[in-house]
C-alpha cells in the first residue's frame, strides 16, 4: 500500500496572482484546497519602528508607502491622530479637500483593484480600461502634491497647499502634434476643480463600461458567485471591515458611523451586499466608486464656492509662508524649529481611524511629550482579511483561491508594514 | 532505374508542395501573433507593437530571433529526452494536419478519402506533447497544467467528434473536397445553417482544443503561472507558441471548410453580385473566412474572463455533448425525410 498524500504547492512569492509578495503554501487534494497557509513578512520595512526615530511630521511620507494604492487615506489616519493629541482642527476648506482626496483615493484604489481582479480571472481588458481612468486621477494627485503616488499632501493642521488654479498642460513633441495636444489639453484649461469636475461627469459612463464587460457576464458570474462566502456573523468575528464587511451585509462604514472631517455634511449611500461572496464584493466596490464620485462632486461644488485658508495659522505646528520667512524673524525661527526638530506633542495616546478603501485603517499613537512618537501602531485593514483566507478558500479550487485573494483587495505594503 | 527516377521525382514534388504550404503557414503564424497584439491592443486602448519596422511589422521576426538566441534551460530534475521531445510532439501534428486541407478545388497535398478522420486524429495527437511536457518538467505547476489539459482535451474531443459526425452525415463523405463541394449553391446551402448547433459546438470545442481564452486553463497564467510550458525557455518555448497558433489557424480553416463552404464564394447564385465576384479565386474566400474566425479568437480573448477548470468540464459534458446528440437525431430525421433545400 502506498500512502496517499496531499499535494503541497508553493504559491508565490513570485507568482502573477500573489499581489506582490504573498507566499501561500497550498495543500491540494487534486485541485481542491485543503489548507491555505499565508506566509507574510516579505515586505516588512519596519515602518512602525522607523516612525519612532523621526519627528512626527517626517513620518507622513512613510504612511503613503504602507498601502501604496491608497496613499492619502493612510496619511489621513496618521495626521488625524496627531491632530487629536495636539487638540487642533484644520480649517473647513482643508477638511473638504481632504475628503475630496480621500474619495479620489478610494476610486484610485478600487480601479486598481477592479483591474487586478479582472486580470486574475482572465479578463484582461478591464485592467487597461481602469488604468485609463487612473491616469486622470493620478494627475490630480500630481497637481496638488507634485507626486503621482506618494503625495505627503496632508499635514497636521491642514493640507500642504491650496488647490492649484491651473492644470499642468501637455507640450508639443515628436509624437504629438498641435491638434493632438489641443485635444489632450481640452480638459486642462481651467482649474484643478474644473478638471476633477470634468472627470466626475464622465466617470459613471466609464463604470458602466466596466460593468458591461463583467457584471452580467456568465463566466464572470460562474467564477465569483458563491465563492468565498462569509456570513455576517463570521465577518464580524474575523475582524473584517470596509467593503469586505459590507459585502457580507453589515452596514458598517466609519464615514457614517463615526463621521470625521465633513462626512456628516455630505450626502452619500453605503452599498451593502447580501451573500458575502466574491461577486458581492465586486458589486459593493463598483457601487462605492459611484458613491465616491457623488461625494467628489459635492466637495467640488463646495470648494468652488468657498475659498479660504487650507492650513492653520498656528506656526508651532504648521510652517509659515516662505515670503514671511524671508522678512520676519519670528517666522524664520518657526521655520527653522519645524524643519529641524519638528514639533512636540503633549503626553498622551490617541487612536484615530479612517474608512480606508480597504477597510478600517487606524493609527494608535502614544506620545511621551517628545518630538518623536513613543510608539506608533498601525491597524492595517487587509491583515484580518488575509488571515481569513484559509477559512474562505477551503474546499474551493486553485482558481478560486486566486479569485478570493483578489476579492480581498490585498496590498502587502500595508499588511507587512 | 526508371522506377527510382520516378520515385525521386515524386518525392521532390511532395517536398516542394510541403514547403509551399509550410512557409506561408509559419509566416501566417508569425503575423497572427502580430495581429493578436495589434487587435487586442486597440481593443484595450493601446497601440500595440510599433517600434520594429513600420507599424511594428518586423516585431514577430525580432521576437523569433530573440527566442532563437536564448539559452534552452533544462531543469536538472527533469526527464531530459521527453523534455526536448515534447515541443516536437506538439508541433508535428499541428503542421501535419495541413496535408489534407483543400485550399481550392485542385489545390490539396493529399486528397484522401479519410480526410476528416485524419484531421481528427491529428488534432487529438497534439495533446500528447502537452502531457509529456507537463510530466517531463517535473514541476508542480506544469503537472497541474498537463492534467487540466488532458482532461479538457478528452472531453472536448467527444463534442468535436460528434460535430464532425454531423458534417459526415450531411455530406455523406469524409473527403474534405467532397464536403466542400456538397455545400455548393450559395450562402444558404452551406452547412452552418442546417448544422447551426453543431457549428457552435465545433467552434467552442475548437477554442477549447487550442487552449485559448476563455478556455486557457492549461496555461492559466494567474493560477498555475504558465501551466505545462512553465519550465520551457528559448526556442522550445517558441515551438509551443508556434504550435498553439498553427492550431488556431487550423481550427479556423476547418471551421471555414466544414461549415462555411471552404473556397466557395458567398455570392454564388445571387444574380448580379455572383458575376461581379466570379473572378475572385477560391483560396481568397477561404482565407477571408479563416481570418474571420481568427479575429473571433482574438476578440474572445480580449472580452471573456477565464473559466474554471471544473466549469469547463461541466460545459463540455453537460451542455455541448447533449446538444450534439440531440441535433444528430434531428439531422438524421431531416436526411431521412429529405428536408429541402439541403437534403433534397
Amino acid at each position: 500500500m502506498t500512502e496517499i498524500r496531499n499535494y503541497t504547492v508553493n504559491f508565490g512569492p513570485q507568482h502573477p496572482a500573489a499581489h506582490g509578495v504573498l507566499r501561500l503554501v497550498l495543500e491540494l487534494d487534486g485541485e481542491v484546497i485543503q489548507k491555505a497557509d499565508p506566509h507574510v513578512g516579505l515586505l516588512h520595512r519596519a515602518t512602525e519602528k522607523l516612525a519612532e526615530s523621526k519627528p512626527y511630521n517626517q513620518s507622513i511620507g512613510y504612511m503613503d508607502r504602507l498601502d501604496y494604492v491608497s496613499m492619502m487615506c493612510n496619511e489621513h489616519a496618521y495626521v488625524l491622530a496627531m491632530e487629536k493629541l495636539l487638540g487642533i482642527k484644520p480649517p473647513i476648506r482643508a477638511q473638504y479637500i481632504r475628503v475630496m482626496y480621500d474619495e479620489i483615493t478610494r476610486i484610485l484604489n478600487h480601479l486598481l483593484w477592479l483591474g487586478a481582479y479582472g486580470l486574475d480571472l482572465g479578463a484582461m481588458t478591464v485592467f487597461l480600461y481602469t488604468f485609463r481612468e487612473r491616469e486622470t486621477l493620478v494627475d490630480c494627485y500630481e497637481a496638488v502634491s507634485g507626486s503621482r503616488m506618494h503625495a505627503t499632501y496632508y499635514r497636521p493642521g491642514g493640507v500642504y497647499r491650496d488647490l492649484p488654479l491651473q492644470m499642468p498642460k501637455y507640450q508639443e513633441s515628436r509624437w504629438h502634434n498641435k491638434n493632438d495636444i489641443a485635444k489632450l489639453n481640452e480638459n486642462r484649461e481651467g482649474t484643478l476643480l474644473d478638471f476633477i469636475w470634468d472627470f466626475t461627469e464622465d466617470f459613471p459612463q466609464r463604470i458602466a463600461e466596466y460593468e458591461t464587460l463583467l457584471t452580467e457576464n456568465r463566466i464572470w458570474k460562474q467564477r465569483t458567485v458563491g465563492i468565498g462566502v462569509v456570513s455576517p456573523e463570521r465577518a464580524l468575528q474575523l475582524g473584517f471591515s470596509g467593503p469586505m464587511l459590507r459585502s457580507s451585509g453589515v452596514a458598517w462604514d466609519l464615514r457614517k458611523k463615526q463621521p470625521y472631517e465633513v462626512y456628516d455634511k455630505l450626502d452619500f449611500d453605503i452599498p451593502i451586499g447580501t451573500n458575502g461572496d466574491c461577486y458581492d464584493r465586486y458589486l459593493v466596490r463598483v457601487e462605492e466608486m459611484r458613491q465616491s464620485n457623488r461625494i467628489i462632486r459635492q466637495c467640488v461644488e463646495w470648494l468652488k464656492a468657498n475659498p479660504g485658508s487650507v492650513m492653520l495659522d498656528d506656526h508651532k505646528v504648521t510652517p509659515p509662508s516662505r515670503v514671511n520667512m524671508k522678512n520676519d524673524m519670528e517666522s524664520l525661527i518657526h521655520h527653522f524649529k519645524l524643519f529641524t526638530e519638528g514639533f512636540c506633542i503633549p503626553e498622551g495616546e490617541a487612536y484615530s481611524v479612517v474608512e480606508h478603501p480597504k477597510g478600517e485603517f487606524g493609527i494608535y499613537l502614544i506620545s511621551d511629550g517628545a518630538n518623536k512618537p513613543y510608539r506608533v501602531k498601525i491597524r492595517a485593514a487587509g491583515f484580518p482579511h488575509l488571515a481569513a483566507l484559509d477559512e474562505m478558500s477551503r474546499g474551493h479550487m486553485i482558481a478560486d483561491v486566486v479569485a478570493i485573494l483578489s476579492s480581498q483587495d490585498i496590498v502587502f505594503g500595508e499588511i507587512d508594514r | 532505374m526508371v522506377e527510382y527516377v520516378q520515385y525521386i521525382e515524386t518525392l521532390i514534388w511532395v517536398l516542394i508542395k510541403i514547403f509551399l504550404i509550410l512557409i506561408p503557414l509559419i509566416l501566417g503564424v508569425a503575423y497572427l501573433m502580430y495581429a493578436e497584439r495589434k487587435v487586442v491592443g486597440y481593443m484595450q486602448c493601446r497601440i500595440g507593437p510599433n517600434r520594429v519596422g513600420i507599424w511594428g511589422l518586423l516585431q514577430p521576426i525580432a521576437d523569433v530571433i530573440k527566442l532563437l538566441c536564448k539559452e534552452i534551460i533544462i531543469p536538472s530534475v527533469s526527464s531530459r529526452y521527453l523534455f526536448i521531445i515534447a515541443p516536437v510532439l506538439t508541433i508535428a501534428p499541428a503542421l501535419a494536419a495541413w496535408a489534407v486541407i483543400p485550399f481550392s478545388p485542385h489545390l490539396v497535398l493529399a486528397n484522401i478519402n479519410a480526410g476528416l478522420l485524419y484531421l481528427f486524429a491529428m488534432s487529438s495527437l497534439g495533446v500528447y506533447g502537452i502531457l509529456v511536457a507537463g510530466w517531463a518538467s517535473n514541476s508542480k505547476y506544469a503537472f497541474l497544467g498537463a492534467m487540466r489539459s488532458a482532461a479538457q482535451t478528452i472531453s472536448y474531443e467527444i463534442a468535436m467528434g460528434f460535430a464532425f459526425v454531423g458534417v459526415l452525415m450531411a455530406s455523406g463523405s469524409l473527403n474534405l473536397q467532397d464536403i466542400v463541394l456538397r455545400q455548393q449553391g450559395g450562402i444558404w446551402h452551406w452547412f452552418w445553417l442546417p448544422l447551426l448547433p453543431l457549428f457552435l459546438v465545433y467552434w467552442i470545442s475548437g477554442v477549447a482544443e487550442t487552449n485559448r481564452a476563455p478556455f486557457d486553463v492549461a496555461e492559466g497564467e494567474s493560477e498555475i503561472v504558465a501551466g505545462f510550458h512553465v519550465e520551457y525557455s528559448g526556442i522550445t518555448f517558441a515551438i509551443f507558441f508556434l504550435a498553439e497558433y498553427a492550431n488556431m489557424i487550423l481550427v479556423s480553416t476547418i471551421a471555414a471548410l466544414l461549415f462555411l463552404g471552404g473556397w466557395l464564394s458567398p455570392f454564388e447564385g445571387i444574380p448580379v453580385l455572383g458575376h461581379l465576384f466570379a473572378w475572385v479565386p477560391g483560396i481568397a474566400w477561404l482565407l477571408l473566412k479563416t481570418c474571420c474566425f481568427l479575429f473571433l479568437y482574438l476578440w474572445m480573448r480580449a472580452t471573456f474572463p477565464r473559466y474554471r477548470y471544473d466549469q469547463i468540464m461541466r460545459l463540455g459534458w453537460k451542455i455541448l455533448i447533449p446538444v450534439t446528440l440531440v441535433w444528430l437525431t434531428v439531422l438524421g430525421l431531416a436526411i431521412e425525410f429529405h428536408l429541402k433545400p439541403w437534403f433534397g
